[in-house]
């Protein structure tokens, strides 16, 4: 039996990412829980915020909405959506989480539709913060399941900036300067970003899984970095962590 | 200097500075008693095919009360800024009230999933939408409260949000750069729900401002729906508190539990059973037919909708959930 799902795996890794003394935009879920993994274990210091106005929150439950009371519990700020984003725009912030429906190989993502953009069969909820933060936030880190839907060749709608056509296509852009996407999380290895060409490449396999697996579970052709590495296993510790402290009613981890 | 880029999307609303500077200087400003009640309020102040721009944070702090009355007073075609609009813009979908919208996050609660009646209503083809990001929505009421026809922001270039959006790319005067001008959005109607206001409209809000300072400020008309009402001795002895000054106002309307079934920080928890009940039965479309009938139409005010949802009871719940130390 295996002693950990993908959830709990994508947590452990992303919050193996954040050093102490960081300052991250979290979005409630997947995101809080590794940001709180990590002020746990190895960053006391990492400062969290929320786009509603919540800073630096001491939490004692899973905020529901990224704006209800408890993402400001004990926090030192509650303020306006305005002044979070510009503590990104100024460059306070290090980190931004986020996820979406499709992905393309430069990091650029599709949160508001499926479809034809006038008439979509699907309509999702859009931006909200996420092109700000992929805009403005020094790094951008994506948690995201895997397979070839997601992870496509055109997405059907460009919500939120990754590095764009590649190459100097960002810093050309408009958009700060040495700002874009910096890993991508899944549940089935960890990636990078070409330094030049600025394309998504493998650098690390999860466990039990293999070159093949990405190969099938992506549309686009994937760089493979020539030293793939193991991502470490969960330890015990974080796992227990994890599931007794972060999420003891595994609203995210389940049961 | 290679091509400067805009955005397709249409402006919805004003944003010429000396015209709303016009009707700012003929607002009323004298401190004069403004409390009314909601039907009247939204009868008087809401007109169709107004720009409404509402308060708080999609199920944090909003004015669920006033968006009712909207659906029972059978608004129509208004447009609305769905700035993290998500109970809200669930109920406002809910209804045939408005036409076109800047979007920036809509259709979805959060983590608890998206509304199969928000996504009727926006894939129907029927509304029209322009694009943003929260931060160039947030902006754009910014821009509007300072009384300037835009501000220059730097996200959004590139993508199709931007081509969907009616922001511009422009040339910094001083540093060369490329900036994203995005327009001020001067709102002909703004309603927010507050903690705590005095019969003038000087409000109080505790927690998360999110952009509720802005829209007031922003708005040609506002609406303020209170948890709680406190003597203008109780604003004047703490005026670094107040958030909104009486002259932007133009009603207060006391309503407790005004935010049900969001969250009211420090007062009460969002009822999750209850949203809980509304993503599930707004996809049958007759079930939802006969939940609409019975929480919305057929109440006579805000306080039959709480009634029937568990009442003073269900209150008491949310009370201590919000309060209870740990």
């Amino acid at each position: 039996m295996k002693k950990y799902n993908h959830m709990e795996l994508m947590i452990t890794i992303a919050s193996r990412v954040l050093e102490d003394g960081a300052v991250v935009f979290v979005g409630t879920g997947v995101p809080l829980f590794a940001a709180m993994l990590a002020q746990k274990i190895s960053s006391p210091n990492l400062l969290i915020m929320f786009e509603a106005g919540g800073a630096d929150p001491k939490m004692n439950r899973l905020p529901i909405s990224v704006g209800d009371s408890r993402s400001t519990h004990k926090g030192v700020k509650a303020t306006t959506m305005a002044e979070m984003m510009e503590f990104c725009q100024q460059g306070v912030v290090d980190y931004c989480f986020l996820g979406g429906a499709q992905i393309d190989k430069y990091g650029n993502m599709n949160s508001t539709v499926i479809g034809d953009y006038n008439k979509p069969k699907i309509r999702f909820p859009g931006s909200g913060g996420a092109n700000d933060l992929a805009s403005l936030c020094w790094k951008t880190l994506i948690v995201t399941p895997q397979n070839n839907k997601r992870f496509v060749k055109k997405p059907d709608f460009i919500t939120t900036p990754g590095y764009l056509t590649g190459d100097s296509s960002r810093e050309d852009s408009g958009l700060p300067l040495n700002t874009g996407p910096y890993k991508v999380i899944t549940d089935i290895g960890v990636y990078g970003f070409h330094p030049k060409t600025k394309e998504m490449m493998l650098q690390s396999l999860n466990p039990g899984n293999t070159v093949e697996d990405v190969r099938n579970n992506t549309e686009f052709d994937i760089l493979i970095s020539d030293n793939v590495e193991k991502t470490l296993e969960p330890t015990e510790e974080e796992l227990k962590i994890l599931r007794d402290e972060v999420d003891p009613d595994k609203m995210v981890i389940g049961k | 200097m290679e091509n400067l880029k805009s955005g397709k999307g249409d402006i919805f609303t004003e944003i010429d500075p000396d015209k709303m500077r016009e009707i700012f200087r003929n607002k009323n400003k004298k401190q004069v008693n403004k409390l009314t009640d909601l039907k009247t309020a939204i009868k008087n102040l809401v007109h169709d095919g107004d720009y409404l721009a509402l308060g708080g944070f999609g199920g944090v702090r909003i004015p669920t009360a006033a968006i009712h009355e909207i659906l029972r007073q059978r608004k129509k075609n208004l447009g609305i800024s769905g700035h993290v609009s998500s109970h809200d813009c669930q109920i406002l979908s809910s209804g045939d009230c408005f036409n076109r919208c800047d979007a920036s996050y809509i259709v979805g609660l959060e983590i608890r999933g998206l509304s199969k009646a928000s996504r009727r209503k926006f894939e129907s083809g029927n509304v029209k939408v322009t694009e943003w990001s929260n931060g160039a929505l947030a902006w754009r009421f910014k821009a509007a409260a300072m009384g300037l026809p835009f501000l220059p922001t730097r996200s959004m270039f590139c993508t199709d949000t931007f081509k969907q959006s009616a922001a511009k790319e422009i040339i910094c005067p001083f540093t060369g750069k490329k900036l994203m001008a995005v327009p001020a959005l001067y709102p002909d109607i703004g309603i927010l729900h507050v903690h705590r206001a005095d019969i003038y409209g000087n409000c109080q809000i505790d927690d998360n401002l999110v952009a509720d300072d802005d829209i007031a400020k922003a708005s040609k008309r506002l609406i303020i729906t209170t948890e709680k009402l406190i003597t203008n001795d109780e604003i004047r002895r703490q005026p670094d508190r107040t958030t909104i000054p009486y002259w932007y106002v133009d009603a207060v309307i006391e309503i407790p539990f005004g935010s049900y079934p969001g969250n009211m920080p420090g007062v009460y928890y969002s009822d999750e059973e209850h949203i809980h009940e509304w993503l599930t039965v707004e996809k049958d479309i007759d079930e939802f037919e006969k939940f609409l009938a019975k929480n919305i139409y057929s109440c006579k005010d805000f306080a039959e909708y709480i009634d029937k949802n568990g009442g003073v009871g269900k209150i008491q719940k949310l009370l201590s959930l919000e309060n209870s130390p740990e």
